[in-house]
């Protein structure tokens, strides 16, 4: 277990650093922050001067290699817009995105759970066929779509959700709702199709034969056995979340991360991109860590081999 | 009449009968029908519709200015009402299945063909270089799609071809992975080992032996893709980043169309229906092949019509 984790690790950490090297010279490629944040009639020497104080004169070879040492110091440069220290700026938006995702993924988890089993309990039936279809709609709708008609619905016809800002548990709603339905359309698919195969184990069937009570039967033997899978398709669906937060803060004007990024890939924002990159690969990793370790606590087979 | 068309073999007719079988077979599943005969529709469309349709969607009406739908009186092209600058949004939807099939399309085929190269690769070679090929698909693995696709897209200028290679990048892994996977699996059965005995070279082993026996899984797993891929492209587009005017995908079309919300809805609402029908159809007929292909689920298709 503890050779496992250890080259889980380094995997990781080498992932990360290619990552790093990929954003720094992709975000250096896109223009001279100071072509883009200067007034146009700015004086050369002025240019120069902006250049020189942030370091973009330098050969981008020499760029990278301070940055890393600065990473080591865990200064992530400033912010070129306000000044600020760039993780300041991620470690303040960052709990939004993850207190939006944490209550996508509670919602998906526990309807994908409780239809999926109902469904994979008569397969074919009529609840099965319904619910089949409407998880296949789920995973296939664009969300940001979903997010226009909800808001065309409830803010502009019905005007009982606010389109905008946070504050209230209501600004909440519609984001949240956006986020959960293709994770919890995936979800339940997987769900479903693992509990039919649990369901019809050998081990299933002795349970029933030995009289144990179909509730027992089904949470109690079933399910664990069927959550292995659930449990990896809900970790990929969990570090996707970014994703579906990036459109979901966008449109809803959520101070998250994702939205953070993008304007910051629009201001050409070096440090804060290299940031916001940098902690959501760390928190996707310590994801994927509880993931194992989950999968350690369900299985014996991983916990022992 | 299976029996019948085998009985009497000859390669035309065998063909023509296994033909015959996938159709019937996706007859029997009515969502399948369905959905293949709506992806028809919309790849048929794509093709043809932008010539059909008397320039629509380029022709500004400024009379129809964001027209509402259902109203024919100004003829059948105005179905679905018109955008902010008088087009005919039917037409636009015409235009815009050409772009967003060709994106997903190419995009779809473009890492369905490296991917699989590469997992071949890492599936029969193995050792250090399969090592490696999986650790930078783990790399390109770890990081949301989404935001890889937007800092590209923001270095490279968002043409139609910078789209698909963005989209085709971020898609290689899961074709590799599932294509390595494949391979491992199909090259300890039996038939290959016994082809290995008889001294038949790498190439012979891989392009006769593995490579067909894997196929049929990717490219069920290039029906699923497409949808994604689709969904993707939409995504890259609403933010601004995909394709730029005047070439139109349904994504942009959502975009676009965002501003008039309050006063003309339909100009959002129409593209994404057409995004979410073609992603449901995409998957089902996914779905299909899925048991068509597994030869442990076939009997389901294939017995239900002899009763």
């Amino acid at each position: 277990m503890g050779r496992y984790f250890r080259q889980r690790t380094l995997q990781s950490a080498l992932s990360l650093f290619g990552l790093i090297v990929l954003v720094f010279f992709l975000a250096r490629l896109t223009g001279n922050p100071a072509d883009l944040l200067l007034p146009v009639d700015t004086p050369q020497s002025v240019r120069d001067e902006f250049s020189a104080r942030h370091g973009f004169d330098q050969p981008m070879i020499v760029q990278f290699g301070r940055y890393l040492i600065e990473l080591t110091q865990l200064d992530m440069g400033y912010s070129l817009r306000d000044g600020h220290p760039a993780l300041d700026h991620v470690l303040a938006a960052f709990p939004t995105t993850l207190l939006l995702s944490f209550w996508a993924m509670l919602i998906s988890l526990t309807i994908a759970i409780v239809t999926g089993s109902i469904a994979a309990w008569r397969p074919g039936g009529l609840f099965d066929r319904i619910a089949s279809l409407i998880s296949l709609a789920g995973a296939s709708v664009p969300n940001f779509w979903i997010a226009i008609v909800g808001v065309l619905i409830f803010a502009v016809w019905y005007r009982v959700l606010p389109t905008s800002g946070t504050g209230t548990p209501l600004h909440w709603v519609l984001p949240v709702a956006v986020l959960f339905i293709r994770p919890c359309g995936v979800l339940t698919q997987v769900v479903r199709s693992s509990m039919i195969a649990a369901l019809s184990a050998p081990y299933t069937k002795t349970a029933r034969a030995r009289g144990v009570r179909t509730r027992t039967v089904i949470f109690g033997h079933a399910l664990r056995n069927a959550m292995l899978p659930v449990v990896t398709v809900a970790g990929d669906q969990a570090a996707g979340m970014i994703n579906g937060a990036v459109i979901a803060e966008t449109i809803f004007g959520f101070p998250g991360v994702g939205r953070l990024l993008i304007d910051s890939i629009m201001f050409r924002d070096f440090a804060v991109i290299q940031a916001a990159v940098m902690v959501t690969a760390i928190a996707i990793f310590f994801l994927n860590i509880g993931i194992d370790i989950i999968y350690a606590i369900l299985d014996p087979r991983v916990r022992h081999g | 009449m299976t029996d019948v068309a085998h009985a009497g073999m000859g390669d035309a007719r065998a063909a023509l009968s296994r033909t015959a079988d996938v159709f019937l077979m996706l007859w029997r599943d009515k969502f399948a029908f369905v959905s293949a005969a709506f992806l028809l529709f919309v790849i048929y469309v794509a093709i043809f519709g932008p010539s059909i349709l008397p320039d629509g969607a380029l022709t500004m009406n400024l009379r129809a200015r964001n027209a509402p739908p259902f109203d024919l009186e100004r003829g059948w092209v105005y179905i679905l009402g018109a955008d902010n600058l008088g087009r005919s949004l039917l037409a636009r939807l015409a235009v815009g299945a050409r772009y967003t099939l060709l994106i997903a399309g190419s995009a779809v085929l473009i890492a369905l063909v490296i991917g699989t190269f590469f997992g071949l690769i890492a599936g029969y070679r193995g050792g250090r270089i399969g090592t490696i090929i999986l650790q930078l698909a783990d790399i390109v693995m770890s990081f949301p799609s989404l935001l890889l696709a937007l800092i590209v897209l923001f270095v490279l200028s968002p043409q139609v071809s910078n789209v698909v290679l963005v989209l085709a990048f971020s898609r290689v892994p899961v074709y590799l992975r599932t294509c390595r996977a494949e391979v491992l699996e199909i090259r300890e059965r039996q038939f290959v080992v016994a082809a290995k005995a008889l001294g038949a070279s790498h190439a012979r082993m891989v392009f006769l032996h593995i490579l067909p026996n894997a196929l049929p899984t990717l490219m069920t797993l290039a029906t699923l893709e497409f949808a994604a891929v689709m969904l993707s492209e939409s995504s890259l587009s609403f933010l601004g980043l995909g394709v730029q005017a005047p070439a139109v995908t349904w994504g942009l079309m959502v975009s676009d169309g965002r501003g008039y919300l309050a006063t003309a809805w339909w100009l959002s609402f129409w593209p994404g229906v057409a995004i979410s029908l073609t992603a449901i159809s995409a998957n089902l007929l996914a779905n299909w092949l899925r048991t068509v292909l597994d030869p442990g689920q076939r009997w389901r298709l294939e017995k239900r019509g002899e009763s």
